[in-house]
């Protein structure tokens, strides 16, 4: 092996997968450590570009973001780890890639269910080219106080409570990744702390053995003491036993091989990993504990007494001057991120909005409280939903009813007046459909679908003010207005407007209250004595219902009705109704394929 | 996933097809298998193989194990009436191979191909960390472990290809030196290219001047499987002889089927007094070392994991599996269960408690009419409020429950259980 020590506090690595939590959690790990740079350099998302925020303590940092791997190594030649999280169908291909790579020194791959027979190549190609593999199905290993690979040792509070912030003297492999967080702990309550931790992996073929990090430990000189965990299945442990037996390893050794167990299970039961099936004695875990202890290993009981005998032989070594056992250092606070607080009802914020008439936070969309379901289910309608979410109110059946009334009234008047006209003119000068309806809906106001909110005030005020007809009429002469919602171009007393006969009818058999209504037809009485196309038209009539329907429900109270007509609300019936018919005109022109229009000169008067 | 043994039909199936060009003969051999199970008819049969109304057959158990000739388990050179018969007689019987007894339920039929003994042969192929081994050797069959001083190995490094200069340490065999030297290639690369772990024909002969396996015993590694599928085809991953599922078993099989996480079960004795809960696949393992290691083997009721963050429902359809089975039958003594786990990774410790916790209050009353004691040890993420959670609620419930975090060693709960109960 190249490199005895294969990371630094200086150590940065290129991240093979878009593995954001991954990422965050080891500069989390860096921050506590006080290193001065990322441990991540770089990331590889197949394809793509870009830049990946992420925080480093409180300050957000920017990692680069590459389509593959020759591109990141180009930009970050420092950097001599990739950590590949591509899927075991991809794994083999990247790592491969990754070695052929000069920069690269190691390569964690974390994919379980990579082909042995990958795994097998990977791990020869890797040792010919004098690289190191760590994995495959692994969660990768720490370097305590220095770099820590993806999501190895878990949560930030946990690398704290194992003091994995800092070196200690203890070098410790296992195949497993879930169990080397338990030993860490273990480690970190029973001596001065983990120096460096590696999990190989669970598979039968692990790019490096358990043997070739002891061998690395046997010669570092930091590390004072090795513990390992092995595992039934496979010869790596006899392995150890040899180097034993031949001296290789000098340094205390404490070791236990787990699936003592398997003895009672009925064959053939495999165990969490893949490798974890004995083929014959040798590679039972009792032979092989039997094995390491007779070669000079510490070999504990049971895995109950593995802290004990990693303690005992701590404290020898601490006695006999071996370990100055590493100190403890001050952690840094480090900052919690702000979905976590909230979640853990830890903060508080005033909020920016308020919302008071839908909810969509719930399990199921909720209207004014209502849930969507309900809606449908017990048939509000359209004019239920504006009921919940225009007035906050659950409207009784002839309300719902004459709101809907009121929008098939109001959907369309033909192309001819302002509102579709504009909307035909944007569709033909080729405008997209929202442009042409809104070129249309500006044109709403006091002149042109107005008159159903002016009539309603109106009216209202004068009924409110207990003015007579005739004196309401006198007032409004003397401003010299017109009576919004009296009057219509064709339309007379003699040829009424079927629209408005409607509305009359339905309003005097479903409303408790017709009071403006009332007061409306007696001020038609006078002003088509004047002339008889003073008709209150259908606007007028839609306003002054309006006003009527609001007073029948006994839902409203007075100051509400007031809100609701000063609001616009009328105004905004209106425009949702005549919304349906300036998009009938728009598609109508679209599918026409009409071209530009253009005003004809003849129709303009040039005043010179 | 991991390795997997296959039926020798399913095995001999996938060699004959792989070799097909190479050896004019196999394409016609792959389909002169029969594999009979226990809802075959005689005329199913014999409508898909026409052929075995004419040849003389070789019938025997195809499920995953061998030595069929030492258990008498051999039905050679009859015709299809006979070889019928003896089929019936053994279906659906126990038998004890070695120390597992199963249910005979696959059988392989095929043509029988006469030879003398001096013409068996033996191929196997076996694979180490950093090279395959291809085992061959002119004095095959049942002798071959006798004569294994005869067994010529040869070593081919994993990232180099078979070449004829591997193959020239051969014994000469004369008229059929090229076919040996084909019939080893093929298999070599379809060792490689179909994803097997281990390859053993033993003994094969030849018929005219194709080989002909009379036995097959292969493994192959199913996570090659999407790499391998062409070759594969639909071959199938029979349970080893003897394994038959609970019922139990079963549905958390199935649990485990829905979800990205990881949930197992083997129930090992229902009457026993130790059941085990544990997170982690590692875990789960040490856990039941350690109730071995203290002398409670015959005590340990299951084995399983629940890993991978799983949600809160299926924890706890997992541990109302586990009660519901523990509240079957009272022992005097009482129970244990051990809630056991490391230091999760990912895994939500609140939430997947959560789950426990619903099971226990399904369970409260039989729990406490069955003396069961629950002993609990976890850490990871949440694992602070989860183990308030669950020690709060079985409190309340009056369950007797001892609760400890990762201050407490992962294993010093099985000792506390199993204290003073020798």
């Amino acid at each position: 092996m190249k490199n005895l020590e294969l990371f630094s506090n200086k150590t940065t690595a290129i991240i093979f997968g878009y593995q954001q939590k991954a990422i965050q959690r080891m500069l989390d790990f860096d921050f506590v450590c006080k290193r001065t740079t990322p441990s991540v350099s770089a990331i590889i998302n197949p394809g793509k570009d870009g830049i990946h925020k992420c925080f480093m303590g409180t300050k957000e940092i920017l990692i680069p973001i590459y389509p593959d791997i020759k591109t990141a190594t180009k930009n970050h030649p420092k950097s001599d780890v990739v950590i590949n999280f591509a899927s075991f169908r991809s794994s083999y291909k990247t790592t491969m890639q990754a070695l052929d790579e000069k920069t690269i020194n190691t390569v964690a791959v974390i994919a379980e269910g990579i082909p042995e027979r990958r795994a097998r190549q990977i791990a020869e190609y890797a040792k010919q080219n004098g690289k190191m593999i760590i994995g495959p199905a692994t969660v990768g290993g720490i370097k305590a106080g220095c770099f820590k690979i993806g999501n190895t040792a878990g949560t930030i509070g946990n690398i704290i409570e194992s003091k994995l912030h800092r070196p200690g003297s203890i070098g410790f492999v296992s195949k497993s990744g879930g169990l080397s967080n338990e030993c860490y702990n273990i480690i970190a309550r029973n001596t001065d702390g983990l120096y460096e931790g590696i999990a190989i992996g669970g598979d039968s073929f692990a790019g490096s053995t358990l043997l070739d990090h002891i061998l690395r430990y046997e010669k570092l000189p930091q590390v004072k003491m090795i513990t390992a965990l092995g595992e039934i299945g496979g010869t790596e442990e006899l392995k150890i036993v040899e180097a034993l037996k031949t001296g290789k390893i000098k340094k205390p050794l404490v070791i236990w091989v787990t699936g003592t167990c398997a003895s009672m299970f009925p064959s053939g039961v495999q165990f969490g990993h893949a490798g974890a099936k004995a083929d014959g004695k040798l590679e039972t875990a009792d032979a092989k504990n039997d094995a390491l202890k007779k070669a000079g290993a510490i070999v504990p009981n049971s895995f109950d007494d593995y802290d004990k005998k990693i303690k005992q032989t701590y404290d020898k070594l601490v006695k006999a001057g071996k370990i100055k056992p590493a100190k403890d250092v001050e952690v840094p606070v480090i900052p919690e991120d702000y979905a976590d607080v909230v979640k853990a009802g830890k903060m508080r914020k005033p909020t920016a909005f308020i919302s008071t008439i839908s909810n969509d936070q719930k399990e199921e969309l909720e209207y004014n409280g209502i849930k969507i379901s309900d809606v449908i289910g017990k048939e509000m309608g359209i004019g239920g939903v504006i009921g919940l979410l225009w007035f906050k109110k659950k409207l009784p059946a002839y309300a719902r009813q004459y709101l809907e009334l009121a929008m098939i009234l109001t959907a369309d008047h033909g192309p001819a007046v302002s509102g579709a006209h504009n909307s035909i003119v944007a569709a033909r000068a080729g405008k997209d459909i929202i442009s042409s309806l809104v070129s249309g809906l500006l044109t709403i106001g006091p002149r042109f679908g107005g008159a159903i909110d002016g009539a309603a005030q109106n009216f209202k005020d004068a009924i409110e003010r207990g003015l007579t007809p005739q004196e309401f009429m006198k007032e409004m002469k003397a401003k010299d207005t017109p009576i919004p919602g009296i009057g219509h171009k064709v339309k007379s007393i003699n040829n009424p407007d079927m629209r408005v006969s409607l509305l009359k009818k339905f309003v005097k058999k479903n409303f408790t209250c017709t009071e403006t209504l009332d007061f409306a037809l007696e001020v038609e009485k006078i002003t088509t004595q004047k002339k008889n196309n003073l008709i209150l038209n259908v606007d007028g009539c839609i306003g002054v219902c309006f006003v009527d329907l609001l007073k029948s429900c006994k839902e409203f109270k007075k100051s509400e009705i007031n809100d609701i007509i000063e609001l616009g609300c009328l105004n905004g019936l209106f425009v949702v109704g005549r919304s349906i018919g300036l998009f009938g005109h728009i598609f109508d022109q679209k599918r026409l394929k009409q071209p530009l229009y253009r005003h004809p000169y003849d129709d303009i008067s040039y005043m010179d | 996933m991991a390795v997997k043994g296959i039926r020798e039909y399913d095995g001999k199936k996938v060699l004959f097809n792989y070799l097909s060009n190479e050896f004019s003969g196999f394409s016609k051999r792959a389909k002169m298998l029969a594999l009979v199970n226990p809802t075959t008819t005689k005329k199913d049969l014999l409508k898909k193989h026409p052929w075995l109304k004419t040849a003389k057959l070789v019938a025997k158990p195809d499920q995953l194990f061998g030595k069929r000739g030492k258990h008498g388990l051999l039905s050679i050179n009859k015709d299809f009436e006979t070889t019928w018969k003896w089929i019936q007689s053994k279906m659906n019987t126990t038998q004890k191979i070695v120390k597992t007894s199963g249910k005979l339920t696959h059988f392989l039929i095929e043509p029988c191909t006469p030879h003398r003994d001096n013409e068996e042969m033996y191929v196997a192929i076996k694979s180490n960390r950093d090279s395959d081994t291809i085992y061959f050797s002119l004095h095959g069959g049942i002798f071959v472990e006798e004569n294994w001083d005869k067994v010529l190995e040869i070593k081919i490094p994993v990232l180099e290809e078979l070449s004829a200069e591997h193959l020239t340490k051969l014994p000469k065999v004369k008229g059929r030196d090229t076919e040996i030297r084909k019939f080893l290639k093929g298999l070599f690369n379809l060792y490689r290219e179909g994803g097997f772990s281990y390859l053993e024909i033993n003994p094969f002969t030849f018929e005219g001047n194709e080989p002909v396996a009379l036995d097959l015993v292969a493994k192959v590694d199913d996570t090659s499987m999407f790499e391998t599928n062409h070759i594969w085809k639909d071959l199938q991953f029979p349970a080893s002889f003897g394994t038959s599922m609970e019922k139990e078993e079963q549905f958390i099989k199935e649990l485990d089927e829905q979800t990205g996480s990881s949930l197992k079960l083997t129930v090992l004795n229902r009457k026993g007094r130790v059941w085990t809960m544990v997170a982690g696949g590692g875990a789960s393992v040490i856990y039941a070392d350690t109730v071995s290691d203290l002398g409670f083997a015959k005590e340990l009721a299951n084995y399983g994991e629940y890993s991978g963050n799983p949600s809160t429902e299926h924890t706890y359809l997992y541990a109302k599996t586990l009660l519901k089975m523990m509240t079957v039958e009272k022992n005097s003594k009482g129970k244990v269960l051990l809630i056991g786990g490391g230091i999760a990774n990912f895994t939500d410790v609140a939430k997947t408690f959560t789950g426990i916790i619903q099971a226990l209050e399904e369970f409260k009353t039989k729990i406490k009419a069955h003396k069961i004691k629950i002993f609990v040890r976890r850490g990871g993420p949440n694992y602070k409020e989860g183990l308030v959670k669950i020690e709060k609620a079985a409190n309340k419930m009056g369950i007797d429950i001892k609760v400890f975090g990762p201050e407490t060693h992962m294993t010093r709960i099985v000792s506390m259980a199993l204290k003073g109960d020798k």
